[in-house]
């Protein structure tokens, strides 16, 4: 007879814990994408500007404000990189993604936990002087690797039940997120402004850009010689292939939930799937020319509220105690980023 | 002291203390040379080598315990000494039938107290220390549990003295801690001393979880051969939630905190992804004190509201039961070689400390007059706080202690003090003597099984007595030989 159990359970708690653990370590990923490029392409005399982006990026302003730091390069890379007061540090996103990890402890392989305990002791021991030339581009990619090991012994190692799919939703959201924060403020700084020479600086800005989505050869290979701006923008929302698009991460999310609804009879994805159902169409909708038209920062930001619909979509359905991130109203400042809780045992 | 160690570790000295891997052991069979041969050639810089990438391999798996002091939290390792502690196949078998011995007559004593009461009316024990117990539940009384079992996991804490005799000095059969150390610390010998257990058959370690498993399963309610069996811990935030991790792994069962159960019609259920799941049984790692707040501390905001009634229905089984902690209360210990006289008919296979009990007037009067002489405990205390030790106490401590004891003497005992066995150690000036002390495991369903060996807890600093880890005392894995006789090649 056979002795294998086909329903095995989940706990909401460990559902949410898995969701949230993908989340935080792809923001630090993210964050390092970001300061790496930030700093390889800087234009001299705007320094500051490039760095504030930074900020603007994650609707850091008040939180950077309040715990002391003022707008110049030093700062804001300290703010990300050293200050574990804040949640939206590497320090801190790695503290609430081992913290989770903790209680998803009896879930994960010890493959994944190790790496996780070892990371984050590499976290906590930057340097300023880590911080400083070009240390910090190696430290920069240290903490992609640092990611990218996590997610490759994750895929090689994680019993792909429903709790795999719950931390791929996790991931593919935020980096959804990510992908339209980071094209919401670079496309803002960049708004094309006439003169060749300048153009020629916004083409070079736009390459960061496609660098830090991990996108720069794919998009050469699927573009013409000279491309525009609203070539990348589609990129970046639409594309089918690039592991970076938020189209792709949507679909993929969309599928998972799918899978979570068909195979493990969990009907609850109802309310999700339809969710990811309009950010799919809502991505794919409008020409790019028309979006960008009407205004790309207005445009992102409904896809931005959007995704955080579907996030608090798949919380109600799932999780133990989910409390949804305040909408804030369309336009001005970048939706902040929600927490979810770092741990969910008091 | 054996010629081959000496000429191994020529400063080695145990002085007056027993000696684990170098005293000859009467009709026992020969001390294992070979382990010293083997040290030997690995020699100590070696040694020292493989120990530090074994504390790294701990470090990095996590495998930590927190120590709570003031407002700080830090997570330590548990230190781990590499050189083994051996038991011979003859030691092993007096402590296993030693060990089965005791917990029969702690689930007996309990059955009883907690219904007729027979022993309290023969005189044995005085009424007062069972039923004016702080641990002793009243919720409990005349409530059967199945098979008679209260003690579902037990662990015995058994040092040996100068003369090499094994004696129990404390019960735990509350939430006892410590044994996934004895399965991690067996793991990490194999990968870093391959070389040091070729050959050599041991009675192996890794059955535990399933053992558990398998108890759990014999207590669940109404018979079911795959009950839902869940691991409740108090959270991350726990000493020892490691520990909690590492059995739930080893069962397979999920580790669920208090907020993830829920009691509806007496019957206990937890918050899954698609909903409430039915719970039977519930390994807890949470004290009596916090398990529900509608019995016992309203203010738990680790356990369950409507547990005990769930579990008082016969909907849901508990491990270990509530109102165990009133057998290995220290006061209660001294009695237990009368206890287990009276349920078995039998001598205690190993014999307690010599104690003393304050709330008696005449040890209290032995205790005042040889404070100098004893070791000084309080009964309610775990982890080897509020513990005095008097030949080592300067004046003022034992003025402290005196103090203490006569402002609540029923809050004491006393115990000589007990030069606990030694076993070589890796120290700072290279192979030391260090005291250790032996917590073997005892899981009970129908039936005790006791794990082999047990954790073996050693004083890292030199000529300290105090083991536990929350003092600063580390492990050591703890090999039981399968026979004696046939221990390897001995190259």
């Amino acid at each position: 007879m056979n002795q294998m159990r086909f329903d095995a359970v989940l706990l909401a708690r460990d559902a949410e814990g898995l969701f949230w653990m993908a989340r935080y370590l792809e923001r630090v990923e993210n964050l390092a994408r970001l300061i790496d490029v930030t700093q390889s392409f800087e234009s001299p005399g705007f320094e500051t500007d490039a760095w504030f982006g930074l900020i603007r990026i994650n609707a850091d302003e008040k939180n950077f404000k309040a715990r002391g730091f003022s707008p110049d390069a030093t700062h804001v890379k300290r703010f990300y990189l050293l200050d574990r007061g804040n949640p939206t540090s590497v320090p801190g996103n790695l503290e609430d993604a081992r913290t989770n990890a903790r209680t998803l402890r009896p879930l994960m392989s010890t493959e994944m936990w190790r790496q996780i305990n070892v990371f984050h002791r590499f976290v906590g021991r930057i340097t300023p002087e880590d911080l400083e030339g070009d240390a910090l581009s190696r430290l920069c990619t240290k903490l992609k690797d640092g990611v990218q090991a996590h997610t490759g012994i994750t895929e090689g190692t994680l019993y792909r039940d429903q709790g795999w799919y719950f931390y791929e939703l996790g991931r593919l959201i935020e980096r959804a997120d990510q992908t339209t924060r980071m094209l919401d403020i670079k496309y803002t700084a960049l708004l094309p402004q006439g003169r060749e020479e300048k153009r020629v600086a916004e083409l070079t800005q736009w390459n960061a850009i496609l660098r830090a989505a991990a996108g720069y050869h794919a998009f050469k290979r699927r573009t013409r010689a000279s491309f525009s701006s609203e070539d990348v923008v589609h990129f970046l929302l639409r594309d089918p292939s690039s592991p970076r698009s938020a189209l792709l991460c949507v679909r993929r999310a969309e599928s998972h939930l799918d899978d979570l609804r068909r195979i493990y009879g969990l009907s609850a994805a109802g309310e999700a799937i339809e969710l990811a159902e309009y950010l799919r169409e809502l991505l794919l909708e409008m020409p790019i020319g028309h979006i960008l038209a009407a205004g790309l920062h207005e445009y992102l930001d409904i896809v931005q509220i959007h995704i955080q619909k579907l996030a608090a979509a798949i919380g109600r359905a799932f999780f133990r105690d989910w409390q949804p991130a305040e909408p804030a109203p369309v336009g001005g400042q970048s939706q902040s980023q929600t927490q979810g809780p770092a741990e969910a045992v008091a | 002291m054996n010629d081959i160690f000496r000429n191994t570790w020529p400063d080695y000295d145990p002085g007056r203390y027993f000696c684990e891997l170098t005293r000859k052991r009467p009709g026992a069979g020969p001390v294992p040379d070979w382990l010293i041969q083997r040290l030997g050639r690995i020699g100590l810089d070696a040694l020292r080598a493989r120990a530090s990438a074994a504390e790294t391999e701990l470090i990095d798996l996590g495998v930590t315990f927190t120590v709570y002091s003031d407002a700080t939290a830090i997570d330590r390792i548990l230190p781990f000494d590499c050189i083994p502690r051996v038991l011979t196949a003859g030691e092993w078998d007096l402590l296993e039938r030693a060990c089965i011995q005791r917990v029969a007559a702690l689930n007996a004593f309990l059955g009883d107290i907690y219904g007729p009461g027979h022993i309290v009316r023969d005189g044995v024990i005085p009424a007062e220390l069972v039923y004016g117990n702080s641990n002793y539940r009243p919720e409990m009384k005349d409530f059967p549990v199945p098979h008679g079992t209260y003690v579902h996991v037990c662990g015995i804490d058994i040092i040996r003295d100068e003369f090499g005799d094994f004696r129990v000095l404390e019960d735990n059969a509350r939430t006892p801690s410590g044994v996934s150390y004895v399965i991690e610390n067996r793991h990490l010998m194999l990968r870093t001393f391959p070389d040091l257990m070729a050959g050599i058959k041991l009675l192996p370690v890794d059955d535990y979880g399933r053992r558990l498993r398998a108890a759990m399963t014999e207590i669940a309610p109404g018979g079911d051969d795959d009950p839902q069996v869940v691991l409740l811990s108090p959270g991350i935030y726990n000493s020892a939630y490691f520990e909690h991790v590492f059995l739930a792994r080893e069962m397979g069962v999920p580790l669920v905190v208090g907020a993830d159960l829920v009691v509806e019609n007496e019957r206990v259920y937890m918050r899954t992804i698609s909903g409430l799941r039915r719970v039977h049984t519930i390994y807890r790692r949470l004290n009596d004190d916090f398990l529900d707040p509608a019995v016992f501390r309203p203010d738990s905001m680790l356990g369950v509201r409507g547990l005990i009634s769930a579990w008082k229905a016969g909907n849901v089984a508990i491990a270990n039961a509530v109102g165990t902690g009133v057998a290995d209360d220290k006061a209660v210990y001294a009695y237990m070689p009368r206890i287990i006289k009276y349920y078995l008919g039998e001598e205690a296979l190993i014999q307690n400390v010599e104690t003393h009990i304050c709330r008696e007037a005449e040890g209290l009067q032995y205790t005042l007059d040889n404070l100098h002489k004893l070791v000084t405990k309080p009964v309610g205390e775990s982890g080897g706080y509020g513990i005095t030790i008097g030949p080592r106490a300067s004046k003022e401590e034992l003025d402290v202690a005196r103090a203490s004891i006569l402002a609540d003497p029923g809050n004491w005992i006393s115990q000589p003090m007990i030069g606990l066995s030694v076993a070589p150690t890796l120290a700072e000036e290279g192979i030391g003597p260090r005291h250790l002390d032996l917590r073997p495991f005892i899981v009970t369903g129908k039936e005790s099984w006791v794990l082999p060996g047990g954790l073996t807890r050693v004083a890292m600093k030199r000529g300290s007595l105090i083991v536990n880890s929350s003092q600063g005392g580390g492990s050591k894995d703890t090999w039981v030989l399968a026979d004696d006789f046939g221990q390897g090649d001995g190259a």
